[in-house]
């Protein structure tokens, strides 16, 4: 089978000769996700700009679906891979509905079928649109505009999806439901992802495999289940790094637990909206 | 009293005069410099000359600017030509610097969602470019209305008319009734501009 992204030899330098990505090769299947772990600086991001072209590799190149990305027009190439980042970039001069909309209005689809689409597609990532769809960005908190960010991303149900570090910018708990959000998501769209993350727990929850890369090579190319176990020692040196931080005790001499203290009622910040 | 009685009518002349100079070297000065301050966002290479020669037109004293172009051929046979064209000249950096600022301080998030969603040029500029920069653009407008209200009034000095006309008058006469006359309403349309202009400005910001 063709697979949907194959990085063939593909090598990135800067202008000014620093080397970010270094020969990759890698071929990813139709319907999976794999996650792209590793140091800041290693390469993730710039990998993954390169599969929408907002990155042109300066050796080797990427097919999509077996075609060369380099020969396809740019325009319909970048409709039909959905993009989400940590910042999201929803615009704050549209709704909602026009943010996620938003490739489609540009390919001018008719009005009706782009709410439509909105719609349901800010249902499908939790936002009832009866709520939220005339709402505007800085109305919604930061897991909400994630959901916009993924929604918009569907818009053109993209076969291909790269999210860079997704849910990066959220509060734990947020990041949990996000990610439960988005594995329930992926078994009822079959969607190629690659994930740019630096979260272990999200890659070993989200993918079906995970590369470890450092200084613009691939280190580890694993299921998660290897990974974990990996004898290999910079993956096991990742593992245990993050194994580390629940391991940690809390400082000597913290206070001892009092009393229960008083529950205080709250209000769902995300429902009380 | 009687003085207002006897002049209002050359006073609103005068006015209307003034604000005709102002509004086409406004027309003019918009048609050029947001065009090129939109340009100048896109290739950045090329906006420190460009910005920098409308600052040097900004730093040419406006009584010599006028003088400069009095003896050209075709701008020269009439005075309001000459005016119109200094102003613009004058008008050109607050535009161009604000268009180009405007545009290039969008969160670069923003644009780069804006090429991954696979917008083209044009729908990057119309659809999210130009409607963030806006508040910033008619910055710019408003900056440069209120300084050619004012300089307008030096146009007088080549014959163009406007409220300077009176300020003039009124200098060579000694009287400070003609001057105040020409003075009074240059500055409430320099403060109404700025105001109008605020407004829309406070309208068309995109709240975040």
């Amino acid at each position: 089978m063709t697979p949907a992204i194959h990085f063939r030899d593909l090598s990135f330098r800067l202008p000014n000769g620093n080397l970010l990505l270094d020969r990759i090769s890698l071929a990813l299947g139709e319907g999976t996700t794999t996650a792209i772990l590793g140091r800041s600086g290693s390469g993730k991001t710039t990998l993954l700009r390169t599969v929408n072209r907002l990155l042109e590799p300066t050796a080797g190149e990427v097919l999509l679906s077996g075609v060369n990305a380099r020969d396809r027009d740019l325009i319909p190439l970048r409709r039909s891979i959905g993009y989400v980042i940590q910042e999201v970039g929803l615009f704050p001069h549209f709704t909602l509905e026009r943010n996620v909309a938003l490739v489609l209005e540009a390919q001018s689809l008719p009005l009706a079928d782009r709410l439509g689409r909105a719609h349901s597609l800010l249902a499908a990532v939790g936002l009832d649109p009866a709520t939220f769809a005339r709402r505007y960005p800085r109305q919604l908190s930061g897991g909400q505009r994630q959901r916009a960010g993924l929604a918009r991303a569907l818009a053109a149900d993209p076969p291909i999806l790269l999210m860079d570090e997704p849910f990066g910018a959220l509060d734990p708990l947020t990041r949990l439901e996000m990610q439960q959000m988005m594995r329930s998501l992926l078994q009822r769209f079959r969607k190629t992802v690659l994930l740019v993350t630096h979260d272990l727990d999200e890659a070993l929850y989200l993918a079906h495999r995970i590369i470890l890369l450092d200084s613009g090579r691939i280190l580890a190319d694993l299921t998660p289940a290897e990974f974990l176990h990996s004898p290999q020692p910079e993956v096991q040196a990742y593992v245990q790094a993050y194994a580390q931080a629940f391991r940690r005790t809390p400082p000597a001499g913290h206070p001892p637990a009092g009393p229960p203290s008083q529950t205080i009622p709250f209000a769902d910040p995300e429902a009380a909206q | 009293m009687s003085f207002l009685s006897q002049n209002a009518s050359t006073i609103l002349t005068l006015t209307i005069e003034h604000l005709w100079l102002t509004g086409a070297a406004m027309f003019f000065a918009a048609a050029i410099a947001i065009p090129a301050g939109i340009l100048l966002a896109r290739s950045p290479r090329w906006a420190r000359p460009v910005i920098g020669v409308a600052n040097i037109l900004q730093t040419i004293p406006s009584l010599a600017m006028f003088g400069f172009l009095l003896p050209l051929p075709w701008l020269g046979d009439r005075a309001a030509r000459i005016a119109i064209v200094a102003l613009t000249a004058y008008a050109l950096l607050p535009i161009l610097r604000n268009t180009y600022a405007g545009i290039r301080g969008i969160d670069p998030a923003l644009v780069e969602v804006a090429r991954a969603l696979g917008l083209t040029s044009r729908q990057r500029l119309l659809k999210i470019e130009l409607p963030l920069a806006t508040s910033f653009i008619l910055a710019g407008l408003r900056t440069a209305t209120v300084t050619c209200v004012g300089i307008a009034t030096i146009a007088a000095a080549v014959g163009a008319g406007g409220l300077g006309e009176l300020i003039f008058r009124g200098v060579a006469s000694v009287d400070n009734r003609l001057v105040l006359a020409g003075a009074i309403p240059a500055a409430l349309l320099a403060l109404a501009a700025d105001a109008a202009l605020g407004l829309l400005e406070r309208i068309t910001a995109v709240k975040r």
